[in-house]
């Protein structure tokens, strides 16, 4: 699997299973909101970005992750300047920098495979409410396999209706591609059973 | 041996086949017909995804009616459109996903799948996105998937239709070299030619059923 | 669960997926940038119902959340769940289970109008539910004044509620899904 927001480097967060980076992210994050203090908090938003540098994530794709909601910051940070003071502004900003760096980074070092087989994996106790986590694999690996084939179906209809001056029409692309798609889910369905799926 | 005893089927008020009696103990049979003669689904009858509305099908004595188990071991099927049976992202794990389900061990699944991706030199691909393999490529990987499970027919609908020359010649002999029954739907009349029994529907009925040369010969005059 | 089930909850996560590579249109009048990811709750809803289409959407979140850069722009990660617009992207499956629950409940006697109606209710109603309160809280803003910086999205929620209803009545005419399930027939 390509597809993701992956970086690939050799480095011991890389190497950390999916799971652990998950879990230490929400006790992290859950920690963070316990923090009272201005300057403890701009020690925690360095450490974070020494984290990048351990990683071995470049410095552009780190600010890249912050980039799009920067107006966000300003928001936040004029508001809080408005009903408490610069100390508790600059504390409320540098943390919610630092949990979403750290909500990224983990993004950013686990490929979403892994991501996914951690789930598989723990999903197994879901058995006793009744679901079957075969059931919820499969779901996950055909979602997988549909992506690229329903984007290429789409791309090809909005060909088709580009003679027709009506690929920007919503309707007139998604409809085609529903009721094909539909149709495909049919065939692969009855292909699934073929093989003997019998979860 | 497969049986097909007095069945008809209809959807709805539609009827698709109606009064179908065969015996098919050949080791390539071809079904031949028009769109819409009912041959598609005359062969999705024979491993259970289709039940008859009337009779049964029998399959070396397990009716696809009770035992679909049993049916599915024994009877693999090929679909004419291979992105819809691949099933999977990545090409080994389509061809583990039968297998799993047959519940084998771990490693000899693994090793199920490494011998059939080498039937066909495919073990280049065993790490290939499935999305990115040529249309060729993609219907080997899905007759290897089916082939990995070791059913005793296989039966495939219009496998060459989508392809290109080609891949329809090299799908072709594929066919050609199969240990198993095979039971072939299509609309190529040059490779059924050295089949060993050509069955052609119209109308929901068997109205051809005899050696290729025959068969083909008043198929073609019927058309014309 | 059947076999179809599972593969129409899966497809749907991919249709989903796939209408985020529409480019973002621009809003007549406010300039304001729309996409039109957020029909695929109401196109997964109103065509296949309460339980699969809620389905198909948290599985769509879950891939979001897993790293698969699936929303508009290429977005995705557990970023994307501290953004603002969080709230709006969690609201997906309970939309999607609201609208299909509807659109199942008056399938017999289904008409347009109804089933932009539930639309609206879900694009509009329950969207901004979940949405605004979080921009609220995110920002420091209070519900009202997050509210009102909602407003400028309210006529691309009517216009995508619009559309998934009208595809919705054409799927429902020619490859109804929820219908099968109550009539089996093949």
């Amino acid at each position: 699997m390509s597809l993701g927001n992956y970086v690939h480097r050799e480095s011991p967060i890389h190497r950390m299973p999916a799971g652990s980076k998950v879990l230490i992210l929400v006790i992290g994050g859950t920690a963070l909101f316990l923090v009272p203090d201005l300057l403890i908090m701009i020690t925690i938003l360095a450490a974070t970005i020494v984290l990048y540098r351990v990683a071995r994530i470049p410095m552009g794709i780190m600010v890249a992750q912050v980039r799009p909601i920067v107006w966000i910051f300003v928001l936040i940070f004029v508001f809080q300047l408005f009903t408490r003071d610069v100390a508790f502004a600059g504390m409320v900003v540098s943390r919610f920098v630092a949990l979403l760096l750290l909500a990224s980074l983990v993004t950013l070092t686990t490929p979403a495979s892994e991501m996914i087989d951690a789930i598989e994996r723990r999903i197994g106790w879901m058995r006793v409410i009744g679901v079957n986590p075969a059931k919820i694999s499969l779901g996950l690996s055909l979602a997988l396999r549909f992506i690229p084939v329903v984007a290429k179906i789409t791309s090809e209809v909005r060909e088709a209706q580009r003679a027709r001056g009506l690929e920007w029409s919503v309707i007139a692309v998604a409809l085609p591609v529903i009721i094909r798609t539909l149709k495909m889910a049919d065939d692969v369905a009855n292909a699934i059973d073929a093989r003997g799926y019998d979860p | 041996m497969i049986e097909i005893r007095n069945v008809s089927l209809n959807y709805d008020s539609l009827s698709v086949l109606r009064d179908v009696s065969l015996t098919l103990s050949e080791k390539r049979i071809a079904i031949v017909g028009s769109n819409g003669s009912g041959k598609s689904s005359f062969a999705r009858l024979l491993n259970g995804l289709q039940l008859p509305t009337e009779g049964t099908v029998v399959v070396d004595g397990f009716d696809t009616k009770k035992d679909g188990k049993q049916i599915r071991k024994r009877v693999g099927f090929v679909f004419q459109n291979p992105d819809n049976q691949i099933v999977f992202p990545v090409v080994d794990e389509d061809l583990a996903f039968g297998l799993k389900n047959l519940k084998l061990p771990p490693e000899v699944i693994e090793q199920k799948v490494t011998e059939a991706l080498s039937r066909y030199d495919l073990l280049a691909f065993r790490k290939h996105a499935s999305h990115h393999l040529s249309g060729g490529q993609k219907q080997l990987i899905a007759i290897s998937g089916v082939l990995a499970m070791e059913p005793r027919y296989v039966v495939l609908d219009e496998p060459t239709t989508l392809l290109d020359l080609r891949n329809k010649r090299r799908i072709a002999e594929v066919i050609d070299s199969l240990e198993q029954t095979a039971i072939v739907v299509s609309h190529d009349l040059d490779f059924l030619r050295n089949f060993d029994r050509v069955i052609v529907f119209e109308d929901c009925r068997v109205v051809i059923d005899d050696t290729p040369s025959t068969a083909l010969a008043r198929y073609v005059e019927r058309l014309s | 669960m059947s076999t179809k089930d599972i593969v129409y909850i899966a497809l749907f996560a991919a249709v989903t997926a796939a209408v985020g590579l529409f480019p973002p249109f621009p809003l007549p009048v406010t300039g304001v940038p729309i996409s039109v990811q957020s029909i695929g709750p109401l196109l997964a809803g109103t065509i296949l119902g309460a339980r699969r289409g809620f389905l198909s959407q948290l599985l769509f979140v879950v891939l979001v959340a897993v790293g698969l850069p699936l929303l508009a722009g290429g977005r995705g990660g557990f970023g994307v769940f501290l953004g603002p617009s969080a709230g709006y992207l969690l609201a997906w499956p309970l939309i999607a289970l609201f609208v299909g629950y509807m659109v199942e409940r008056y399938w017999r006697n289904l008409t347009l109008l109804k089933t932009i109606a539930f639309s609206l209710i879900g694009a509009l109603g329950i969207s901004n539910l979940m949405g605004i309160p979080w921009m609220a809280a995110l920002l420091g803003l209070n519900l009202v004044e997050a509210a009102i910086s909602s407003l400028a999205f309210v006529p691309g929620d009517i216009a995508k509620a619009i559309l998934a209803s009208f595809i919705a009545m054409a799927v429902r005419c020619s490859y109804p899904i929820i219908e099968r399930e109550k009539a089996p027939a093949t």
